[in-house]
């Protein structure tokens, strides 16, 4: 049997409001990168090569939130010339940590960052990409998980579901054999109430949990907070873990304006 | 204290040290409790001073601390983080693995890896029933889970009998312990005293005596034999936890419409903590990966919650949306109908889930609840709510 010359699907990485950090996660898969570039083309993908491939893109992945006029029209356009949007990581799930201006004035933040922030042209909020577009796949992270985004990747290559749990970190550190560093140590630990996907990483480090994948599908915050409060953190702390890199998360966007009205 | 018509033989610390090395000798990895990361888990081990000597535990709901003890005793703690289900139901195990051939067949190869052959050193009575449990699940049954099968038949146990139960302990009301049930190949009971640190030891399997064999030992006295039943005795007078004095099974069929699900509901994370530490619990999911070509896929079974949204997502969505449904289903079962299921109650009475649970939830303060306002109102009968 003869087989026909396959076409690569078109792979194309977006970046919006971002550090950047997601794109080099999927730089950082040395191994794998050399295989992946035999079974996709790469054909946008900014942060690596200035070659410019034209549309449409069977798998877009973008990073970053909405927070100018212009994202707001460019997104529309993503999806438009995309068969699959996946949105990669904190900024582009939940808003990321830029989205802590939602809290406060932009004017304020303009006028005492910039010399002339007349020069600025911002948005009042940042906001994820599933704001403005459908979004076919979110996945957690700041940044994105290695393995991860590889299985994203790869599944969205075999045509099937990723699996990509979105139950709590503490099924992770079980699975793992860590010890628990709320029960046997006293330590504050987000890890109830966060999204798996890092593989628990800092309470395998005796350190807890700060969130940075957002809320899982299924937290309890009202019998969740007195825990941190127990273990030393006042209502400032609370409202501060709750408002990193997914402050905008509905879940923890709405713990932490009902602890700062306390 | 078992009796199983062996004699009892008294070992010391250095006949501990035998066992470890005979047993490392005899081609098997040696688990056993040791200290990591401020709890005393279970890990392999090469040797009796990476045992816990000296190391105790103070318990309570969503608390666990180590603390010092003055008298040196090895076995003197409670149920740990883990249990030996670690080890004979891993949290991830490689099921199959299919390679896709140039000529486009698809070939699959089950998974034949050699399991271990461990040696479990420190296994609780509670534990050793949990043992039980999970052969019943996942080999007694029409269908036998080659996984576990494999790795709990060349499995070795040494079976330590319960001194010091935790404040979250209940085995006597589970029936599991202190003292040991059926199921070891070695039974220790740990004694210190003005006498010296010792062990009682019986062999309960051909294997158990051929070991018992190679290590420096005495004949029982009396006096250590007296002192080892006294300090079981005087366990079962220590538990911290009961269950309610009545018929759990009947009790769960009775309450399935109570307000106290709703009660535990607003505090339950629905974390999953509970039944990952729980010795009994079995639950697993598949996952089946491919890589980038797709001409390799993977099938792996891994621990799966009835916590998590996922494990009863059927098209529409999951069956057991609320907290209040997942934690019902859980401790019904548990308490309920595992009778029905296996024949036996799903809990042993270790405690576990009731230290892990962060916000420390009691399944036996549940029960008494359950029981209390069954008492206070006509028995419901069993349809859902």
């Amino acid at each position: 049997m003869t087989a026909e010359p396959r076409r690569r699907p078109k792979l194309a990485v977006w970046k919006f409001a971002s550090c950047d950090g997601c794109q080099l996660t999927l730089l950082d898969c040395e191994d794998e990168l050399l295989g992946l570039a035999e079974q996709v083309e790469i054909a946008h993908f900014l942060e690596a090569s200035s070659a410019d491939a034209p549309g449409p893109y069977d798998l877009s992945l973008v990073e970053g939130s909405v927070t100018t006029p212009q994202d707001v029209e460019r997104i529309q356009h993503i999806r438009a010339v995309s068969a699959r949007l996946v949105t990669i990581g904190a900024c582009a799930t939940a808003g990321g940590v830029q989205a802590l201006r939602n809290y406060a004035d932009v004017a304020e933040f303009q006028a005492a960052v910039y010399a002339r922030p007349d020069y600025i042209a911002t948005l009042a909020t940042s906001t994820p990409i599933g704001a403005h577009v459908p979004v076919d796949f979110e996945l957690r992270g700041c940044p994105v998980d290695r393995r991860q985004l590889l299985e994203v990747i790869t599944a969205h290559l075999a045509g099937r579901r990723p699996d990509i749990p979105a139950h709590s970190v503490c099924f992770e550190c079980k699975q793992r054999g860590t010890v628990c560093v709320t029960v046997a140590h006293g330590t504050p630990c987000l890890g109830p109430v966060t999204h798996a996907g890092c593989g628990a990483i800092c309470p395998t480090y005796g350190r807890g949990c700060y969130g940075c994948f957002g809320p899982s599908n299924s937290t309890n915050f009202p019998s969740f907070i007195p825990l941190l409060r127990r273990d030393g953190m006042d209502t400032l702390d609370v409202v501060r873990v709750l408002r990193t890199f997914n402050t905008a998360a509905p879940a923890f966007d709405a713990a932490s304006r009902k602890e700062e009205e306390r | 204290m078992a009796t199983d018509g062996s004699s009892p033989v008294v070992i010391g610390k250095d006949g501990l040290d035998a066992l470890i090395a005979t047993l490392t000798g005899r081609g098997r990895t040696v688990i056993g409790p040791t200290v990591r990361d401020g709890a005393i888990v279970l890990a392999e081990i090469s040797g009796g001073g990476e045992l816990p000597y000296g190391r105790g535990v103070e318990l309570e709901a969503g608390t666990y601390r180590l603390r010092e003890r003055q008298d040196g005793a090895a076995f003197a703690h409670s149920a740990g983080p883990q249990s030996w289900k670690t080890f004979l139901h891993p949290p991830r195990v490689r099921e199959w693995s299919a390679e896709r051939t140039p000529d486009g067949d698809l070939v699959v190869t089950e998974d034949d890896t050699v399991a271990p052959s461990y040696a479990f050193l420190g296994v609780r009575p509670c534990d050793l029933r949990a043992i039980a449990i999970q052969d019943r699940v996942l080999t007694g049954g029409r269908y036998t889970d080659p996984s576990y099968q494999g790795r709990r038949e060349r499995a070795f146990l040494v079976a330590v009998e319960c001194t010091e139960p935790g404040a979250t302990c209940f085995c006597v009301s589970m029936g599991t312990g202190p003292a040991t049930g059926p199921g070891y190949d070695l039974a220790l009971t740990e004694v210190v005293d003005a006498d010296g640190h010792r062990f009682l030891v019986r062999a309960g399997s051909e294997e158990g005596a051929s070991v018992l064999a190679e290590l420096p030992q005495r004949a029982a006295d009396p006096a250590t034999a007296t002192a080892a039943r006294e300090r079981v005795a005087q366990a079962a007078d220590r538990m911290g936890r009961s269950m309610p004095l009545v018929d759990l099974q009947t009790l769960m069929r009775e309450t399935l419409t109570a307000e106290r699900w709703d009660d535990v509901a607003a505090r339950c994370l629905t974390c999953g903590n509970c039944t990952m530490v729980c010795p009994t619990c079995f639950c697993t999911s598949t996952e089946d990966v491919t890589d980038l070509t797709g001409d390799h896929a993977e099938r792996w079974r891994h621990w799966e919650s009835c916590f998590d949204l996922d494990f009863s997502h059927l098209p529409t969505g999951p069956v057991r949306e609320s907290p209040r449904s997942r934690y019902r289903q859980w401790a019904t079962h548990k308490l309920g109908t595992w009778f029905d299921q296996f024949g036996s109650s799903g809990c042993v009475g270790c405690g576990r889930c009731i230290v892990w649970c962060p916000v420390g939830i009691d399944i036996t303060e549940e029960a008494h609840a359950l029981d209390r306002e069954r008492a206070a109102r006509p028995p419901d009968g069993t349809g859902p709510s």
